[in-house]
C-alpha cells in the first residue's frame, strides 16, 4: 500500500497506514527524498503509529530515508513507534543511530519547530561582529 | 495467529517480528523454503512454534552465524542471534549444501 505524504507548510508528512511490503518502504524513501526537494520542505515527519511489526528491512530503510534527507537538506523525525515495537526492535539488536525519533505527531512538529527557530537564532548570532 | 491463540499483543509482535527475520532469511540465502506455524500444548502452557526451513546452501559455520553481527550477505548480519533473543526456545540445523531449519518456540505467559 502507498503511504499518502502530505505538504503541510515546509514540512512533508508521511503518515503509515497499515504494513508495508518491502516495495512499499522503498517508494516511500525515493518519493520523500523527491519531494523534499520539489516542495522545498525543511522537515519531514514520518508516522509510523500503525506499524505493529518492525523489522530489520524496515528499520535500515527508515535510517536511510533519514540520512538521505539529512543530505539533502531537511530533518527527519520519526514519530509513533511503539511500545511492543520498540521492545522487539531492541532485542533484535536494531537501532536508528542518531536519527532523531518522537514520541508522537506532535512532539515530531515540536521538534522541527525548535530546530527551525534554532536555526534562524544561529543565524543570526553567527554575523561576525568586531568591535575595536 | 498469535493473536488468535490469545497472546498478548507485545508478545504477538515480537512473534511476527521473529517470523518476518526467519523468512527474510530464507528469502536472501535460500530463495524459497517454508514456514510451519504450530500452536503447541502441554500439561500447564501452551505456545506457538514456528519452523522455517530451506533446501538453500547451508551453513557451514553455526556457532560463527550465531555471533551478534556475522553476515554473508553484507546487509542484515542480526537475523538469527535477534531471533533468538525475540523467543524462548531455538534450534537450528543447517550443513552445507543440505538446507537449513530453524525451529522456535514462544510460551504463552
Amino acid at each position: 500500500m502507498e503511504v499518502p505524504i502530505l505538504k503541510q507548510g515546509e514540512y512533508l508528512i508521511a503518515s503509515i497506514q497499515s504494513a508495508l511490503t518491502d516495495a512499499d518502504l522503498l517508494q516511500l524513501r525515493d518519493v520523500l527524498v523527491e519531494h523534499v526537494g520539489r516542495y522545498r520542505s525543511r522537515g519531514v515527519i514520518v508516522d509510523v503509529t500503525a506499524l505493529d511489526v518492525m523489522d530489520s528491512f524496515a528499520t535500515r530503510t527508515l535510517r536511510d530515508i533519514a540520512h538521505m534527507i539529512r543530505l539533502r537538506g531537511a530533518e527527519t523525525v520519526i514519530v509513533g513507534i511503539q511500545p511492543e515495537v520498540a521492545f522487539s526492535m531492541v532485542q533484535l539488536g536494531l537501532t536508528l543511530e542518531e536519527v532523531v525519533t518522537r514520541l508522537d505527531f506532535e512532539e515530531g512538529i515540536a521538534y522541527l519547530n525548535s530546530k527551525k527557530a534554532g536555526s534562524s537564532t544561529k543565524l543570526g548570532s553567527a554575523i561576525p561582529r568586531r568591535t575595536k | 495467529m498469535a493473536a488468535a491463540s490469545s497472546f498478548a499483543s507485545a508478545e504477538a509482535t515480537l512473534i511476527a517480528t521473529a517470523i518476518s527475520e526467519l523468512a527474510r532469511n530464507i528469502v536472501l540465502y535460500a530463495k524459497t523454503g517454508e514456514i510451519i506455524l504450530k500452536i503447541v500444548e502441554n500439561a500447564n502452557r501452551h505456545g506457538i512454534k514456528i519452523v522455517a526451513g530451506d533446501d538453500g546452501p547451508g551453513i557451514a559455520d553455526l556457532e560463527q552465524a550465531m555471533q551478534l553481527g556475522y553476515s554473508t550477505s553484507g546487509s542484515l548480519g542480526l537475523g538469527l542471534p535477534g531471533v533468538k533473543r525475540l523467543m524462548d526456545e531455538f534450534e537450528i540445523v543447517s550443513a552445507p549444501g543440505k538446507g537449513t531449519r530453524v525451529t522456535v518456540l514462544k510460551w504463552r505467559t
